[in-house]
């Protein structure tokens, strides 16, 4: 027997309809339970007090510096490392065996789990080059860890600047930087920012990576090479042992606010740039 | 006295293992319109990209053969390609403004030269868009984004940006194929009076166009010059049989 189509698409659409249900549902949830547990936690004490006795009395203000540091390391580092070899790989290079083995490695790096990250930077930062557990080794572990997010999306977002853009810049007599300059870049940063904010979002998250190469101790960091917590890292000790769950749902409530604020700011302003331009 | 300015002798041109252009011989003068009409995949644009390098960009794009520009070998290694295409502007097919104001546009080659002098960029841009038969539309709207002119606006921008340039030849490739013929008149009006200063090229699928305003013509067919002379020669009498199979519409 035959669905009519008509009811078929009725059908269809309330499955369909369902599922994004489901979805949000699901994300609305976690967002209730933290801010629900978190969100009497905040208080201006909470932000600007360093943590007392392992966390379970005073602020979180430490962790909330150090993961600002840990995450302008990361980005400082990974962006023109991810931005130029994405430049590199599209406009510099034609499509060949040695570039699909470049990008296929960016994409497995991508899938690779962040704690294999973190034990990379544990070796090789805190180990051999002897940076120890610190901001540092925690910021280059997680520049490497979203590398391969930013080249991915960069590379992406250039390949879709139109190639008339660049055929006129040439025949206007444009050399090929002038022409990534000015033409390719401009064109692109939109998605280049996108990639940039997802980083962001990772890097502030990120638990295993930085545990590994950060380490934990709760002081406020003073230089690059002080051992520190994150706040993600903070709320992964508070609940793993117990010290304090409600300072852990605060300081979850944090980070969540954070990344939010984060993507609020910068959509604003990638639409400011986006009418500007147009 | 006619001035030769660009030689073309024993061209050929390759994308891979296809062959574009075949053997080409012909020569263009100081400021004459040479039409260039002929079928699609006929080897019109490539043709246009050889004369400016552009075709440079194009892995596996091969030449044989030599193209004298006021007699420098364009293909000698030691070339400077960037000053060539600034000799040699191009007007494409479709119109494509540059995400940015009409002022920006018609100014992104000067720039690159690194003139930044307010007063002098202003002048250009009165002078190319005047030439371009673009000023009196857009002069209280030099600010505002290219994107939001008309087609035949758009193009007469991009013949604006070229002139801009200070090129000695202008290459127009089929630039009014996608315009209404009111636009195509202004453009056409432009090329005329143009001609006294540049020497311009202009590949059109419109042979009626070529009758209008080229002095020469040149047929091609499928890779080769079929034949090239003046436009009411080419018109009335020419000597090839495609030629006139192609003017009457027989193929193509």
């Amino acid at each position: 027997m035959r669905i009519k189509p008509r009811i078929e698409q009725k059908i269809a659409q309330s499955v369909l309809m369902f599922f994004t249900f489901i979805a949000v549902l699901v994300l609305v949830f976690i967002l209730a339970v933290i801010l629900k547990n978190g969100l009497p936690q905040l208080s201006l004490e909470f932000l600007s007090r360093n943590p007392a006795d392992m966390g379970r009395e005073g602020g979180i203000l430490s962790t909330i510096v150090a993961t600002i540091y840990l995450t302008i390391i990361a980005l400082l580092v990974a962006t023109p490392l991810g931005v130029g070899t994405a430049i590199y790989l599209t406009e510099y290079t034609v499509e060949n065996r040695i570039t699909r083995i470049i990008r296929f490695g960016a994409e497995c790096l991508a899938g690779i789990p962040s704690i294999i990250f973190g034990l990379f930077g544990f070796i090789l930062f805190v180990n051999r080059l002897k940076f120890g557990w610190s901001i540092l080794s925690g910021g280059l572990t997680l520049a490497f860890m979203v590398l391969p997010t930013i080249i991915r999306t960069s590379e992406e977002a250039i390949k879709a600047v139109p190639a008339s853009y660049r055929l006129v810049s040439f025949s206007l007599g444009s050399t090929r930087w002038q022409t990534v300059t000015k033409v390719v870049l401009p064109s692109a940063i939109p998605g280049i920012i996108t990639g940039i904010i997802l980083s962001i979002g990772r890097s502030i998250g990120e638990t295993a990576a930085v545990i590994f190469t950060a380490g934990s101790a709760l002081r406020m960091p003073t230089s690059l090479f002080s051992s520190s917590r994150s706040m993600a890292v903070h709320f992964y000790i508070l609940a793993r042992e117990g010290i304090s769950m409600s300072k852990a749902y605060g300081t979850a409530a944090v980070l969540v606010i954070a990344i939010l604020i984060v993507n609020l700011i910068t959509y604003y302003l990638m639409e400011r740039y986006i009418k500007h331009r147009s | 006295m006619k001035t030769t300015g660009i030689t073309v002798r024993n061209f050929s041109h390759y994308y891979g293992q296809h062959q574009s252009l075949k053997n080409l011989n012909l020569d263009v003068y100081r400021n004459e319109i040479l039409g260039i009409i002929g079928p699609a995949k006929s080897g019109k644009s490539t043709f246009l990209t050889c004369l400016n390098r552009l075709n440079d960009l194009i892995p596996g794009s091969r030449v044989e053969g030599k193209i004298l520009i006021d007699n420098q070998d364009i293909y000698q290694p030691d070339v400077d390609v960037v000053a060539l295409r600034r000799k040699l502007g191009l007007v494409f097919a479709t119109p494509v403004p540059l995400p940015t104001t009409i002022y920006e546009n018609v100014v992104y080659g000067v720039r690159l030269l690194g003139k930044n002098n307010h007063q002098e960029l202003d002048d250009i841009v009165e002078d190319s868009l005047e030439k371009a038969g673009l000023w009196n539309e857009v002069k209280d709207r030099l600010k505002t984004s290219a994107l939001k002119l008309s087609g035949g606006q758009q193009q007469r921008l991009c013949l604006a940006r070229v002139l801009a340039l200070k090129p000695e030849y202008i290459m127009l490739d089929e630039p009014t194929s996608g315009l209404d013929p009111i636009s195509t008149m202004k453009i056409e009006d432009s090329l005329r009076i143009l001609k006294n200063d540049f020497t311009i090229i202009l590949v059109t699928n419109n042979t009626k166009q070529a009758a209008r305003i080229a002095d020469r013509t040149a047929f091609f067919l499928m890779g080769e010059l079929i034949e090239i002379d003046e436009t009411a020669i080419i018109f009335t009498r020419p000597s090839d049989e495609r030629t006139e199979a192609y003017l009457q519409g027989k193929f193509g």
